[in-house]
C-alpha cells in the first residue's frame, strides 16, 4: 500500500459543493472532494497497488489543467486504471457543479 | 407498433442489483425523507486494513439511512458487496450495531422503527478476525433485542449473497426477503468443497449452487419470506409491505425441535433432490406475507 499526496496551487476557484463517488472494489476506487480553506486544491491517494506515483502524477496534472477548482482530493484506490481514475474525477465534478 | 410494445418488460424495469450499496439503501424511502447516518465524510475508516496493505474505504463498506417507509420510520443498512466481499469488520460492525440498537430505543418509546438490513457478504472480514466475530455476535444480539418491537427485515438481492457469519444475522430477523439470483447459505460453495471435496459439493457448478443457496429454493423450502423480481419498485414495494406489516407470531429461530426434526425426518440414503425438498418443507411456517 502507498500514500501518495501532490499539490495544485494554481487551483484557486472556490467551490461550495462536495462530493464523493465511488467505490474500493477490484479496478475501481472511491474519490471525496471537497471545498478546502487553504489556497489551492491539495490531493491525497491511498493505494493498494504500488509504484505507480508517476501515473498518478499524469492524471492530476491532465485533471487540474481543465479544472481549477480549490479542493481536497481524497482517493481510496484498488487498482483503478488511469482511465477510471479520470471518469471517477470527472463524476465527482459533475456532482460538484450540479 | 408502439416502441412500449417491442421493448420487453425487463429491458425497462429499473434494476436493484445493478445498484450499488448506497443507491440501494436510499431506493427504498419516501423521496426526500432520508439522510445518511455516519457516511464517507465522517470517514470511519477500519483502522487495521491499511496495517495490512489493504486500502479502506471512507464508509467501511457500510451505509446507513434513516428515513420514512410508508409513512413510517425506518433505518437501512446497507452492507457493500464491491468493497471486500461486503465483509463485517470492527467499524462497519459498529455501524450496523448502533444502528439498530438507536432503532430498538426508540421503538421502546412508542416511535416503532423497522430495520431493513440489505446483506451482500461473505460474512466475517478476516483481516480483523476476532474483531470480526465479535461485530457478527454484537449485530445478532442487537437484532434478537429489536424485533419484538419493529421488524428486522433481511434483503438479499445479490449477487454477493449472504454468506458466513452474518447469514446468522439473515436467520434471526423477522423476514427476509430475497431475489432470483441472490444465494443464502451460512458456507458458500467454495468453503463447502474446500472443506469436503469436490464430491460433496462441486463450486464451479453453478446450477447446483443456485439449486441450493438460490434465492427460489431459500423460500420454497420456507427458510426465506418473499421472493421478489431483480426491480426496484418491485422490491420497494415488497419491504414496504413488511415494513407496515405486523410481528411474526413464531420466528424461525425460535423453532429448533421443528427444524430439528425435519431434518432427523430426511432419508440421506438416497440423493435428496432440490424440488423435492421444496415440496415437502413448503412454506407454511414462516408467517410470510406471500
Amino acid at each position: 500500500m502507498e500514500q501518495i499526496e501532490f499539490d495544485y496551487p494554481a487551483a484557486k476557484r472556490s467551490i461550495t459543493k462536495r462530493a464523493h463517488v465511488g467505490v474500493v472494489g477490484s479496478g475501481d476506487m472511491e474519490v471525496l472532494m471537497e471545498p478546502t480553506q487553504s489556497e489551492g486544491a491539495h490531493v491525497s491517494i491511498t493505494t493498494s497497488v504500488d509504484g505507480f506515483q508517476s501515473t498518478w502524477k499524469a492524471v492530476f496534472d491532465r485533471f487540474f489543467s481543465k479544472f481549477d477548482g480549490a479542493v481536497r482530493v481524497q482517493i481510496n484506490d484498488a487498482g483503478a486504471t488511469p482511465g477510471s481514475v479520470m471518469l471517477r474525477l470527472e463524476q465527482a465534478v459533475e456532482v460538484i457543479n450540479q | 407498433m408502439s416502441q412500449t410494445g417491442i421493448i420487453p418488460e425487463f429491458v425497462r424495469r429499473q434494476s436493484f442489483i445493478e445498484l450499488d450499496g448506497r443507491k440501494r439503501a436510499q431506493s427504498l424511502f419516501d423521496e426526500g425523507t432520508w439522510k445518511e447516518l455516519v457516511g464517507p465524510f465522517d470517514r470511519m475508516e477500519s483502522p487495521w486494513l491499511p496495517l495490512q496493505g489493504v486500502a479502506p474505504q471512507f464508509d467501511d463498506g457500510c451505509i446507513v439511512i434513516k428515513g420514512k417507509i410508508g409513512g413510517m420510520a425506518a433505518v437501512a443498512i446497507a452492507l457493500e458487496g464491491a468493497f471486500q466481499g461486503g465483509s463485517i469488520g470492527e467499524v462497519s460492525g459498529a455501524k450496523m450495531t448502533a444502528a439498530l440498537d438507536l432503532a430498538t430505543k426508540d421503538s421502546k418509546t412508542g416511535k416503532r422503527t423497522a430495520a431493513i438490513l440489505l446483506l451482500e457478504t461473505g460474512g466475517v472480514r478476516l483481516q480483523e478476525a476476532n474483531l470480526g466475530l465479535a461485530a457478527v455476535a454484537e449485530v445478532i444480539s442487537s437484532v434478537l433485542a429489536l424485533r419484538p418491537h419493529a421488524p428486522v427485515i433481511t434483503l438479499i438481492a445479490g449477487t454477493v449473497g449472504c454468506f458466513g457469519g452474518m447469514s446468522l444475522a439473515a436467520g434471526v430477523s423477522s423476514y427476509v426477503v430475497m431475489t432470483r439470483e441472490a444465494r443464502l447459505g451460512l458456507n458458500g460453495p467454495e468453503v463447502i468443497e474446500q472443506e469436503s471435496g469436490i464430491d460433496e459439493f462441486d463450486s464451479s457448478d453453478r446450477t447446483l449452487i443456485w439449486a441450493i443457496h438460490g434465492g427460489e429454493q431459500r423460500v420454497g423450502m420456507g427458510l426465506a419470506d418473499a421472493l421478489v423480481e431483480d426491480d426496484a419498485g418491485k422490491i420497494k414495494a415488497t419491504i414496504r409491505g413488511y415494513v407496515q406489516a405486523d410481528l411474526p407470531l413464531e420466528y424461525r429461530s425460535e423453532q429448533v425441535e421443528f427444524y430439528r426434526d425435519r431434518v432427523t425426518a430426511l432419508d440421506t440414503s438416497e440423493q435428496i433432490n432440490p424440488m423435492s425438498l421444496r415440496q415437502r418443507w413448503s412454506n407454511k411456517t414462516t408467517g410470510g406475507l406471500q
